[in-house]
């Protein structure tokens, strides 16, 4: 009778302590993943500033940031979103790198502070998604391992989607001999 | 590792704080019997004195510290660049936004200081804004940023700041010794005091020379490599230490504070040598260059 009582608490144990660390894990990569989605709702609160600005130089590269930031809400998986973000970083390079023809617009104050701005937060996209993929990596590995997976099952737990474009979804690029 | 490391720092708090309680309750209870010629009374204004110290230390050593070396708030409207560049290296350390400081000087050099990282506080000088460029700046941030994260403001800190209390009471014990020499004529009170007073000027220099001990050396290597990991990338901090070893200039100070420096702000260039606060920044390039 002792015996079997000693068996249930332990069992019971083991459950809450599985149960707990997989809460912990699942939290700790929400949390990794609204770090991201902070710094691109900023990034999407920025670059209406920055169009703003530059609209008289570079109308037709300001229109087209525009239409990728928008075409954000559209995206409805992490590969999407990813990608997404990808594609803003780049016209957003692509605008910066116009702006060196222009010498007014280069020495205007809140261009200047727009781009310090903007550049931060492409680097803190960077890290807080290095950060998210490493957690999420973390994750997935440990609601696959035994006993964990049939405690991830009970928790209806699934495996998390990285922040990065799938590599069937990157264009291929063809070389040409 | 780094965990092994924040838990020795913790430790080495510890013992120190209580290395110092226990020298400046012994200061203050021979001055106190010396003065009211009563055990208890000298051995309660004793331990209540020191335990003040103790705790105004720990809550109060960063700010201190700020103060002495005349330093004022980094706005993010003056200082964008510094600001968004420390959000973003926070982000890769995983740690709170610390409180950001400038000192206004030439000269160039930065510093951490704080109990942990929620209280913590990174300074730079204004020369390091004008000469370093963004990814220089961010090796030195990411350099302050991870004696932050491995705990080593702390100790350093706190053994500055009650180092230096133990001197201001053992400069009072000096001229209070002169003095009163002069005027009183009680031999046994005069030869007590003569007595506790060469004590306390014999062990303050060793007091000073225990807290270089402390913050060994190491700690800015391991700093520097940490950083290296927090920036992802090693050229920023390479490039910014050669410029802080070629172009920089003294500084103006305070002594005690020296070691918390990124670079030994009082002299120029600086060999290995048993007494030195900071690695020669020569060895510190060549073991940055030899990592991965």
């Amino acid at each position: 009778m002792v015996v079997f009582l000693i068996i249930i608490v332990i069992l019971v144990a083991i459950i809450i302590i599985l149960y707990n660390h997989l809460v912990k894990l699942n939290i700790r990569c929400n949390n990794a993943w609204s770090q991201i989605d902070n710094q691109l709702k900023r990034r999407a609160d920025l670059i209406p500033n920055l169009v703003e600005v530059t609209k008289g130089y570079a109308a037709y590269e300001s229109q087209v940031l525009t239409e990728v930031v928008n075409a954000r809400n559209q995206a409805n998986s992490m590969s999407d979103m990813a990608k997404n973000s990808e594609e803003v970083s780049e016209k957003l390079n692509n605008l910066f790198a116009l702006s060196e023809n222009y010498p007014d617009l280069k020495a205007n104050e809140v261009f200047k502070n727009l781009q310090i701005e903007l550049t931060g937060t492409e680097d803190k996209i960077a890290f807080a998604r290095q950060f998210y993929n490493d957690t999420v990596q973390h994750y997935n590995t440990a609601i696959m391992v035994f006993p964990n997976n049939i405690m991830a099952k009970l928790m209806k737990y699934k495996e998390k989607e990285y922040f990065k474009v799938q590599e069937d979804e990157k264009e291929v690029v063809e070389v040409k001999l | 590792m780094i965990l092994r490391d924040v838990r020795r720092n913790k430790l080495k708090t510890g013992l120190i704080i209580t290395i110092f309680f226990v020298f400046i309750t012994l200061l203050i209870y021979f001055v106190s019997l010396f003065l009211f010629d009563n055990i208890y009374l000298a051995a309660a204004i004793g331990l209540s004195i020191s335990a003040i110290s103790a705790f105004v230390s720990y809550y109060n050593s960063d700010k201190m510290i700020l103060s002495i070396n005349g330093a004022r708030p980094a706005t993010r409207e003056e200082f964008l660049q510094l600001n968004v560049s420390l959000e973003s290296l926070c982000i890769s350390a995983g740690l709170p936004l610390p409180k950001l400081y400038v000192m206004e000087t030439d000269a160039l050099n930065a510093f951490a200081t704080g109990r942990n990282p929620e209280h913590a506080v990174v300074c730079v000088t204004t020369g390091l804004l004008k000469k370093l460029n963004k990814y220089e700046l961010e090796g030195v941030l990411a350099h302050e940023l991870s004696h932050i994260k491995n705990y080593d403001i702390l100790v350093s800190t706190i053994s500055i700041v009650m180092v230096g209390f133990v001197s201001i009471l053992a400069d009072v014990f000096t001229h209070g010794l002169i003095w009163g020499g002069n005027r009183d004529e009680d031999s046994r009170a005069s030869i007590i005091l003569l007595v506790v007073g060469l004590v306390f000027i014999i062990l303050s220099p060793i007091a000073a020379t225990l807290l270089k001990l402390a913050i060994s050396r190491n700690r800015e290597y391991l700093a520097d490599a940490s950083a290296v990991e927090i920036a992802r990338n090693k050229e920023g901090l390479i490039s910014a230490l050669t410029k802080l070893e070629t172009e920089n200039r003294p500084m103006n100070v305070n002594k005690a504070t020296e070691s918390l420096f990124i670079v030994n702000p009082l002299k120029g260039k600086e060999k290995d040598s048993l007494w030195s606060t900071h690695p020669s920044t020569v060895n510190r390039i060549k073991r940055l260059q030899n990592i991965q």
